[in-house]
């Protein structure tokens, strides 16, 4: 499955290359062109049917995941790391990982309980605090290995969990491997416009692949895909799930970097309606995705995004329905199709 | 010009949800502009062509206000909502929110002095009259606005919005009293200002202007144990230097405090601490634009109670139109 190779690869934001050549082999004999820019963004065209003009879209999902990088090798062979994009200190203790273009593997550290107090465990260790243990000795031996700058993502191997039910998976980097899967399934129809199927690098360092994409393409209008927060577990107040599990995509109305189109809003909610595909509505004002850079290039973008719902993102392990995966890909692929004639009526 | 105000606070237009606003300032301007258009991300931009020979000058008010955005709906069918823009807590409990089909909630805090001690949005709820959930359920995701009636005390006005409807009221009035110019204007009323100078940004890179102006309100200092600024209601135009996200380019400053001085227009320097307008992405837009920008003081912005100086929104549109009557060297 493709979902499966895309989340076991190596892909921090600024080393997307695995990711790029995964999809390039999925994409290669269903498209009509492919080609990596200077940031590192694969993008994928598929020429259209009909009369020219023809709309021209981009559909982006980004390659990167969040990770670590590799600052220090200490005098122990220990190395000393920062983080790649947004992730919470309290999840790395004892996690393992793979450093570099070897795929090295190495465990972040943990003090053993015997030897903490019972008050240093109410606190949480901050990352500059932490190393990751690749078994060296010696800072020379790790050298030999190990460069500054080498890269780290966590060691997660994809896995079903449930066959009926909501078909739940679990892997790394859902955040966005989900919605590169999707977005490269797309590749199967062919629509009534010309679609530009943009894999992003470096999103989850602050929009950056998709901001050059979106400048290139040029697109009329642009649709992020993503692996969203689902936060659905029991609370004591009924206040709200951001999104939840096996309720269908989830529609994005207003996250911290954009404001969607609300014509593109309604053309997702209708094809939804149109084909019985449950959707549910991602919870406003929280979060942000490549939608921010592309719907402020050159002198604007009509943009929407829409994601798979994922408990547990920006974490070593992340878990999705597949139901709510099979669903965006039958809400884009029939939004796709009906995109040219509703956007037609849409003038202002 | 204080109908014009009226029409323009009262109407609803949260960011990212223009249309009505759009449409009302539409109406006013068809007729005096040479060209119309609305770009993708919903900028309406209204060009004056003049003789020739002089720049391409886009002027920029949003029509954009803050507002909230309903984030959960709850089994009863209370509303839970996300902030659109930058809002102060304090001044919601209790207040009115509308949406763009003209229904109406309310905004009230659980538990009040708790809500006192930590203003959280969190800690708000809205009721909107429902009984149920499913009467309520068509809100989420749905933004709103505030509601508040403009209120005509004079010298000074109130209403909430007018950041930035008092600027749309001082291009369009700008606009119609513009007889002859050399230049290229272009009066653009922008979107999503509120939630990072969106629609600024792109309205521009459209454009593509060789100066760009945008006109906004800016605190004031001359309340009761305010903040030390110099701005203060009544003492005409403010004539942005720096505030937080943009040192004007000192050319346009200099030409509006020259046109200010020749034309016996009063008007105030403004250096503001905290706080941007769309000068600041027009500024950054293609490889840069000379930009600057003139404000209208305002007391009490961000909250359902703004207040202005009518007098000094008039010499706002005597300051402009000078400016643009004479051509323009930097």
């Amino acid at each position: 499955m493709l979902l499966e190779q895309l989340s076991n690869a190596f892909g921090p934001s600024g080393d997307e290359g695995e990711v790029r050549r995964i999809l390039a082999r999925a994409l290669r004999d269903k498209v009509d062109d492919l080609r990596t820019d200077a940031l590192g963004n694969l993008v994928a065209f598929k020429q259209g049917t009909g009369p020219e003009p023809r709309l021209k879209v981009m559909v982006d999902a980004h390659t990167d995941e969040i990770g670590l990088m590799v600052t220090r090798i200490e005098k122990n062979g220990l190395l000393g790391f920062r983080a790649v994009g947004g992730i919470d200190d309290r999840l790395l203790l004892a996690k393992r990982v793979v450093v570099g273009s070897e795929r090295l593997p190495g465990v972040i550290l943990a003090p053993p309980i015997h030897l903490s107090k019972p008050e240093q465990r109410q606190n949480v260790i901050k990352i500059d605090q932490l190393a990751i243990d690749i078994g060296a000795s010696s800072a020379d031996e790790a050298k030999k290995l190990v460069s500054i700058g080498d890269y780290v993502a966590f060691d997660t191997q994809f896995e079903s969990l449930s066959t009926d039910g909501l078909r739940t998976v679990k892997g790394k980097a859902f955040d966005d491997r989900a919605g590169c899967a999707v977005a490269a399934l797309l590749a199967e129809e062919t629509y009534p416009l010309d679609l530009y199927l943009s894999f992003s690098a470096q999103e989850e360092v602050g929009l950056r692949g998709a901001r050059v994409a979106a400048y290139r393409i040029e697109p009329d209008v642009a649709i992020a895909l993503e692996g969203t927060v689902c936060d659905d577990l029991p609370k004591k107040k009924d206040v709200s799930p951001t999104t939840r599990l096996g309720h269908g995509p989830a529609i994005s109305v207003m996250d911290r970097t954009f404001i969607a189109d609300r014509r593109l809003v309604k053309l997702l909610v209708d094809t939804a309606e149109a084909n019985g595909i449950p959707y549910q509505y991602r919870q406003p004002g929280v979060g942000g995705t490549d939608a921010g850079a592309i719907h402020l290039a050159r002198a604007g973008v009509p943009a929407v995004a829409v994601a798979v719902p994922c408990r547990y993102i920006h974490a070593p392990v992340s878990m999705l329905s597949l139901d709510d995966f099979d669903r965006l890909v039958a809400l884009m692929k029939a939004a796709l199709q009906a995109l040219p004639e509703y956007w037609k009526k849409q003038a202002r | 010009m204080k109908d014009l105000m009226k029409r323009l606070t009262e109407a609803y237009g949260p960011s990212g949800d223009e249309e009505q606003i759009r449409d009302l300032i539409r109406a006013e301007v068809e007729s005096l502009a040479d060209e119309l258009r609305v770009d993708t991300l919903g900028n309406l931009i209204a060009a004056k062509k003049g003789q020739g020979g002089g720049k391409r000058v886009m002027l920029a008010a949003h029509m954009d206000e803050i507002g909230l955005i309903i984030s959960y709906v709850d089994e009863k069918g209370f509303l839970r909502a996300q902030p659109i823009g930058g809002l102060d807590l304090t001044t919601l409990a209790g207040g009115r929110i509308v949406f763009s089909d003209g229904a109406v909630g309310v905004i009230a805090p659980e538990n009040r002095e708790d809500f006192r001690k930590e203003p959280e949005l969190s800690k708000l709820y809205i009721d909107v009259g429902a009984t149920s959930y499913d009467e309520a359920k068509g809100r989420l995701g749905q933004p709103a606005g505030f509601l508040r009636p403009f209120v005509d005390l004079g010298k000074r006005v109130v209403a909430k919005a007018f950041d930035d409807r008092i600027g749309c009221v001082v291009l369009i009035e700008t606009l119609r009293r513009l007889q002859d110019t050399p230049h290229e204007v272009y009066f653009v009323f922008s979107v999503q200002e509120e939630v990072g100078l969106r629609g600024a940004r792109t309205g521009a890179y459209g454009v593509d202007p060789e100066i760009g102006i945008a006109v906004d309100i800016t605190a004031s200092g001359d309340t009761p144990e305010a903040r030390k600024m110099a701005m203060k209601l009544g003492a005409g135009p403010c004539i942005k230097v720096r505030d937080s996200g943009m040192l004007a380019h000192p050319g346009v400053k200099d030409l509006l405090i020259e046109t200010a001085e020749a034309r016996e227009i009063p008007y105030q320097l403004e250096v503001l601490a905290a706080g941007s307008t769309d000068a600041a992405a027009i500024q950054l837009s293609r490889s840069g634009v000379p930009a600057g920008c003139v404000s209208v003081a305002c007391r009490y912005y961000h909250t359902p109670s703004e207040m202005v100086d009518v007098d000094d929104v008039e010499n706002t549109v005597r300051l402009l139109v000078a400016l643009l009557e004479e051509p323009i060297e930097l």
